[in-house]
């Protein structure tokens, strides 16, 4: 059981072993892709497993549940995609003179690592330990942020480090005072951060302290989840990374941290009633949605208007946690997936333009549908879903949420949440249309196309999207598994 | 130690814990600022190895030594070194200036001790009637982190927060589990040693590290 475990963070660390041997260039693409595949399949085998109940390994310092599992399996069908992308990435860089072979070789050797630290973090039994790994995915992606090493890429991996850790900070202060709420409610002190033992003792925990302290982690995890308001970092992060970095932040490490935050709402729920945790969620929620309406309203940055995409879907993640009936939760948590299968393909084919195009401005982009239809059919797919049009799973996972808050009783927060979505739909389908559409431009740039992405980015782009859509239509085996991995979340 | 000595001790160090924090704020030589948070990790360091000490707790007196030597000798040593690099060694206009910078951290030890009420309320001791005070040094810090310039008074900025952090777990519970110290300390050295790259790269583009110049990117 505990190899079990252990799997989906050693293959990562292997991989990263792998790549970091210099003199090695054929080669660098598989062990990546193998490790991801790795994760997914150790997920999937886990939620098997979990089925009968949860699993913990490494002497309780590893903790599986449906939840967890089902966390694993987000983790690596993205991982997977953007690792059959990276070596086409790669190498377009190196041919653009834009990285060198060792710039190259760090880069595998830091995305096994950050697939690595989220695997631990949603496998950690602890509190703690999560927190360690968040943290240390901050630390992991500072460098592949900068991975371009220009102006805009160091800015946007300096704010990245310093809001985050600042944010994060916050929540282990949270950490430290749920701890003495613990210790005071005569948890064992030797698990009294283990997400069992807060759950089964939340109903003593201090009331006054264990607010502060849920207060704190919801603020802090939420930056690194990049709700409102610390979100500052993500617009600068998410565009300036390379496209497969992006297509990893943006499509798991936000739903990781914002992993943190349902866990820590079960708690609180426990201890507080329900009351608190919906309102935290509540504002951080619509907060997030009016900012990326405001600031999608002419953006002019196509890698920037898939960021504020994912403030916009994270702020629906926290609308549906808010509501947290079970059909919310359950809707949550295929949204995530749905979420992170869309975005992920979305920046992989942005990328592919932004090395096509030589820069991610909107307006110098044309006509990309009829110069390369593989590249901008999948990029025009990707931003359909993720505006939530049908077959997209992402369709059926809001229309969840907002009949959820309706029979919930907010209904006030949905209306707000869809006039904002209305915003945010005629935005964003605005600025891909004048992308994709239209007749190809004539300026500089624009005969540099490889107009054909090699074949396994183009596999790891089909897969995503067919993913995407198949489970819009019906969820199969995984039906049972967001059920169970809901009831985690105090669901019932 | 019987039990007045041990008060003593833990306000002693309890206020060059605080003294060192509010100095920041006034001292805008870059060095000597260094110097103040080197000061202050020996501060922190005292205040867990009393309270080790106090309870009689082997482990809590190593953390006291370890994280003395990682906060008053490890990270000043790599901030004297990011220093040395740069050419300017002045905070050159703090966004708020001095007089008013002290009376904000006044107003931030009331907040401070209003917000920690339930705290000392739910353990009486005399270790939490000083969780005021860290917390004060957590609001100094962001407080330095929001209104500086220089990449390196940010850097020691979040690092008086992460003091404060500390001093709170260890004054309430002394401390969370080892392995979760050891995991925070280590996370702490690594982002500081990624800032202390970034700064260089910085340097290296924008020709100092004076962070109004990081505003191309923005909507």
């Amino acid at each position: 059981m505990t190899l079990l475990l252990i799997a989906p963070l050693g293959a990562p660390l292997l991989a990263a072993g792998a790549h970091a041997v210099p003199g090695r260039r054929r080669g660098t693409s598989w062990p990546g892709a193998l490790s991801a595949a790795a994760v997914l399949a150790s997920g999937i085998v886990l939620a098997v497993q979990t089925a009968g109940g949860p699993r913990t390994g490494l002497h309780g310092l590893l903790r599986a549940d449906s939840l967890s599992a089902f966390m694993l399996i987000v983790i690596g069908a993205v991982a997977l995609l953007a690792m059959l992308a990276s070596p086409a990435y790669l190498a377009a860089e190196e041919a653009a003179g834009h990285a060198t072979a060792r710039d190259t070789r760090r880069y595998g050797v830091l995305t096994q690592a950050f697939v690595a630290a989220m695997a631990l973090a949603v496998l950690a039994a602890s509190l703690g330990t999560l927190w360690v790994a968040i943290e240390a995915t901050t630390i992991v992606t500072a460098f592949l942020v900068g991975h371009r090493r220009t102006r805009n890429a160091t800015e946007a991996a300096w704010k990245y480090v310093v809001i985050c850790s600042a944010g994060i900070a916050l929540a282990f202060l949270g950490v430290a005072l749920l701890h003495f709420a613990a210790q005071h409610a005569h948890v064992p002190s030797s698990g009294s951060l283990d997400w069992t033992e807060l759950a089964a003792h939340a109903g003593s925990l201090d009331p006054q302290v264990t607010r502060i302290a849920v207060a704190l982690l919801v603020l802090g995890f939420g930056a690194k989840a990049g709700l409102a308001p610390l979100h500052a970092w993500l617009p600068d992060a998410h565009s300036q990374a390379p496209a497969p970095v992006s297509a990893l932040m943006s499509g798991v490490l936000l739903s990781v941290a914002f992993y943190a935050v349902l866990r820590v709402k079960v708690i609180a729920d426990a201890a507080l009633g329900a009351g608190f945790a919906r309102a935290l969620l509540l504002t951080a929620a619509l907060a997030s949605l009016a900012l990326a309406a405001a600031l999608l309203l002419g953006q002019r940055d196509y890698k920037r208007m898939l960021a504020y995409s994912s403030i916009e879907h994270m702020g629906l993640l926290a609308l549906g946690a808010a509501i947290g009936t079970p059909l919310a939760m359950t809707a949550v948590l295929l949204h995530v997936l749905g979420h992170g299968l869309a975005k992920s393909v979305a920046f992989l084919t942005s990328g592919h333009i932004q090395q096509a195009a030589g820069t991610s401005r909107i307006a110098a982009v044309r006509g990309f549908a009829a110069r390369s239809p593989l590249i901008g059919g999948g990029f025009g797919a990707a931003v359909l879903a993720l505006l939530g049009f049908p077959p997209f799973s992402l369709f059926a996972s809001e229309l969840a949420i907002f009949r959820a808050g309706f029979t919930a009783g907010l209904g006030w927060a949905v209306g707000a949440a869809l006039v904002l979505l209305l915003v945010i739909t005629a935005a964003v389908a605005a600025g891909t249309a004048r992308m994709l559409l239209g007749a190809p431009g004539t300026g500089p740039g624009a005969a540099t196309l490889p107009s054909r992405p090699p074949l396994g980015a183009a596999a790891g782009l089909l897969l995503g999207l067919s993913a995407c859509a198949v489970l819009g239509i019906g969820l199969g085996p995984l039906h049972d598994l967001l059920l169970d991995a809901a009831a985690v979340l105090g669901a019932h | 130690m019987n039990h007045s000595t041990y008060v003593q001790l833990l306000d002693a160090a309890c206020g060059a814990f605080l003294l060192a924090g509010v100095l920041v704020l006034w001292r805008r030589d870059l060095a000597a600022i260094v110097r103040l948070f080197a000061l202050q990790g020996g501060a922190l360091a005292l205040l867990i190895a009393v309270l080790g000490v106090h309870e009689g707790d082997a482990e809590v007196v190593a953390l006291a030594l370890g994280i003395g030597a990682l906060r008053a000798l490890v990270l000043p040593w790599l901030l004297r070194r990011a220093l040395a690099g740069g050419a300017a060694n002045r905070e050159t206009q703090p966004l708020v200036n001095v007089a008013t910078s002290l009376t904000i951290a006044a107003l931030l030890g009331l907040l401070a001790y209003a917000v920690s009420r339930p705290i000392v309320r739910l353990d009486p001791t005399p270790a939490t009637h000083a969780v005021p005070i860290a917390l004060t040094v957590v609001l100094i810090g962001l407080f330095v982190l929001v209104t500086r310039r220089r990449a390196l008074s940010q850097i020691v900025g979040f690092l008086l927060m992460d003091n404060g952090i500390t001093a709170v777990a260890f004054l309430t519970t002394s401390g969370v589990p080892l392995i979760v110290e050891l995991g925070v300390s280590l996370d702490v050295l690594l982002a500081v040693l990624v800032l202390q790259v970034l700064t260089a790269r910085m340097r290296a583009a924008f020709g100092d590290t004076d962070l109004d110049d990081l505003r191309e990117l923005r909507d």
